[in-house]
């Protein structure tokens, strides 16, 4: 597997430099020369009209047979299952029937199973209801404090015995944390951070999509000689779709303490949000940047904010100038939301903001500058002052 | 107290787009820098030498102008510091790169402590410090924002989490990943320049670390792209019209017609 240049026919011509995402390709005594850092995605072949550029692809060993089956790992805090679980299961449940329907799938069932871990976990069930055909809970005392070490241990012991060829998982704190660990343990790959998920039906392999450079491209990574096919996701990137009257089964699973040790111990835990609705769970958000300019005026949005019903978010630079807590921002470094709508204030409306709320129901965007980008995905663009037009919708709302 | 750092080197801007017409990359002379968030791992280690003793090496692995990386973390406080290069680790993924930091860390052998960013801007998986820790089976804690103190082989550290902070203490050797609310760089010392600029970086290539050739690199790396594309904006908005009191009038309208407020 690797990438040449034909020096007989590479003019030097450097299309290969200008198209390569890694920056990657030099032209070195007027001839291409890769330098490292390829992935073999075969953009400069693409752009080469010499047809220099050689892609030498060794058929990767098959993926280990006998991996079947979508695992989705269910996060819970103190018990409660959190949405991206129910998320992941709705998707899941689109994957695994095409999976199913295809004939490489051999007429054998592709089950799609929940993975939960924790103590007196609550709803198991409400798994089955969105979609899952099996559960395996793994409740114990000693898995209550989240430790990641215990986790870990579990899950590989649960992914060896079971062998899924797809497990999702949610891009939390914890899922970002855990899961690569998991998946280093079972020597596989896993994909960060995706926002659509699809499978080449012919291959059955999961086409893991992904924003690259910072939002301004996407990239279609896959696995195709590891099993299983890791990925997490965002939080609401995925819709929940429940059914009624759906059938499952929930299988306990002992814990074995002996397996596993903890490396950390947690001292003490502090929860930082202060207001009432957290921003992931709510229906309406308002956000306000950099336009407010002080910190004070991020009462103007808390009180828009409160006549509304809403949540308060924040674009990065107000959490940088300390005017917000951090559990505030939204992007792709703070948290994805998805609410019915999301009303901008004082945002430009950069890459990395819009990878955290742009599939929000309705943006309204309200900004000084007509060409500011935040206007390309607002549903409603008010152009004005925001110390002007704030304050007005507040009265008249109230009104 | 003896510290090893991860850094990468990464172009120092996300602006990359695709010519929309031809459907290719469009890229300016975009010059390196220190990966961000590495840059506060490297001033976490030199600030832990500086409170307990010991050293600070600084490991990157990446292609030869990675050097230069790795002199500026020199000139930033860092006691030695090896380039990790070799064809043979070009094209990794998370999954690969780590396995190869991961033998040169063990080659390191004398350690108490690792230290990551929480990630990069340019892979931006966040992948590569706990897979790193895992293959090493040392303990590890993700988003430390604070380390409060190390003593008897444990290392105590708060860590910001999306729900609030956590006090966790961990065994030595660990692996921690920092977050920017960790510090504030510091800017190069004059002493530290010159230093940076006399001091020799070792490269260690595949077969000093005897990485075994199916774990590294592209062939050791599962996950492959396979296409490259623009982002779809799909919304058509519409700004709306009229005196602000008029436009809010006429928003307030629309969102109660939808029923969205
Ligand atoms: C690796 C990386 C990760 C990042 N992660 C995130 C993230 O998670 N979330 C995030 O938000 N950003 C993130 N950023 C930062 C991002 O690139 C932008 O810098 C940031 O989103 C800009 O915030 P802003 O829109 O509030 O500020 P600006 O871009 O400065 O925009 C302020 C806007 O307010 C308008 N304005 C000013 N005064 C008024 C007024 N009186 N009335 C109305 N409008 C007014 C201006 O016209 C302007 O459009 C990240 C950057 C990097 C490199
Ligand atoms: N090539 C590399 N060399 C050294 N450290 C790295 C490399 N790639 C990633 N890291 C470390 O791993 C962290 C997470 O990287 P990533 O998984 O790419 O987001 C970074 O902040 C670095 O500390």
């Amino acid at each position: 597997m690797g990438i040449k240049i034909n020096i007989e026919t590479c003019t030097g011509c450097a299309s290969c430099v200008a198209v390569c995402p890694f920056g990657v390709m030099e032209i070195k005594d007027d001839k291409a020369y890769v330098n490292v850092g390829c992935t073999l995605c075969g953009a400069c072949k693409e752009a080469c009209a010499f047809e220099a550029v050689i892609i030498e692809e060794e058929a990767k060993a098959p993926a280990a047979e006998g991996h079947r089956g979508i695992w989705v790992f269910a996060e819970q805090r103190e018990g409660e299952i959190k949405s991206v679980g129910y998320e992941l299961l709705s998707r899941g449940r689109e994957l695994a029937d095409s999976l199913q329907a295809e004939p490489s799938g051999r007429g054998l069932k592709t089950e799609l199973c929940a993975v939960c871990l924790g103590n007196n976990i609550k709803n198991a069930e409400q798994l089955i209801a969105y979609g899952a055909d099996k559960v395996f809970l793994v409740d114990d005392p000693a898995l209550g404090s989240q430790s990641e070490d215990l986790y870990a241990g579990a899950l590989v012991k649960l992914i060896q015995e079971h062998k899924p060829e797809i497990v999702l998982v949610g891009a939390t704190s914890l899922g970002r944390s855990l899961i690569p660990r998991v998946a280093a343990t079972l020597q596989t790959g896993l994909t960060a951070d995706c926002t659509d998920l699809a499978i080449d039906t012919e291959k059955r392999l999961l086409l893991q999509t992904r924003p690259a450079f910072g939002g301004n491209i996407m990239a279609t990574i896959i696995c195709e000689a590891k099993r299983p096919q890791m990925a997490t996701v965002r939080p609401r990137v995925f819709a929940k779709k429940p059914f009624s009257g759906r059938q499952g089964q929930i299988i306990k699973v002992d814990f074995d303490k002996a397996a596993v040790t903890s490396k950390t111990r947690l001292l003490s835990f502090v929860a930082d949000l202060k207001e009432k609705i957290k921003i992931e769970d709510a229906d309406i958000i308002v956000s306000g940047g950099r336009g407010l300019e002080k910190p004070e005026n991020f009462k103007l949005i808390e009180e828009l904010a409160r006549v509304m019903g809403a949540a308060v978010g924040s674009s990065r630079p107000p959490v940088d100038e300390g005017w917000i807590p951090y559990s505030h921002q939204v992007g792709q470094t703070g948290k994805t939301v998805r609410p019915k709508l999301y009303i901008a204030c004082g945002i430009s409306g950069s890459v990395q903001h819009l990878a955290g709320m742009q599939t929000s129901e309705c943006i309204v965007a309200i900004n000084n500058d007509p060409n500011a980008p935040i206007f390309e995905i607002a549903t409603y663009g008010i152009v004005g002052d925001l110390f002007k037009v704030v304050p007005m919708m507040i009265d008249k709302l109230k009104g | 107290m003896n510290i090893i750092v991860c850094l990468k080197q990464v172009p120092g801007t996300t602006k990359v787009n695709i010519n929309p017409e031809t459907n290719t990359l469009m890229r300016q002379g975009i010059e390196n820098i220190i990966n961000p968030f590495d840059a506060y791992a490297l001033e976490e280690g030199v600030r832990l030498k500086e409170r307990y003793g010991g050293k600070v090496t600084v490991i990157s692995m990446g292609p030869p102008q990675a050097e230069a990386a790795l002199r500026e973390a020199i000139s930033l406080g860092a006691d030695e510091a090896i380039l990790i290069g070799d064809r043979a680790f070009a094209g990794a993924d998370t999954l690969a790169t780590s396995y190869t930091l991961s033998r040169a860390i063990k080659k390191i052998k004398d350690f108490d402590l690792v230290i990551c960013g929480r990630q990069t801007i340019d892979g931006d998986t966040a992948q590569v410090g706990p897979e790193t820790a895992e293959m090493l089976r040392i303990a590890f804690v993700s988003y430390v924002s604070k380390v409060e103190e190390v003593k008897e082989g444990l290392i105590q550290v708060h860590r910001l989490i999306e729900e609030g902070h956590e006090t966790i203490e961990a065994t030595l050797p660990a692996l921690i990943t920092v977050v920017k609310e960790i510090n504030v760089p510091r800017l190069p010392s004059l002493r530290g320049k010159a230093k940076a600029k006399s001091a020799v970086i070792p490269t260690w290539t595949a077969q000093e670390l005897e990485t075994d050739p199916a774990r590294v690199g592209l062939t050791g790396s599962p996950t492959r792209v396979v296409k490259i594309f623009s982002p779809q904006r799909t919304r058509t908005g519409e700004v709306l019209q009229g005196s602000p009191e008029e436009q809010i009038d006429s928003l307030i309208k629309k969102l109660r017609g939808s029923q969205l407020i």
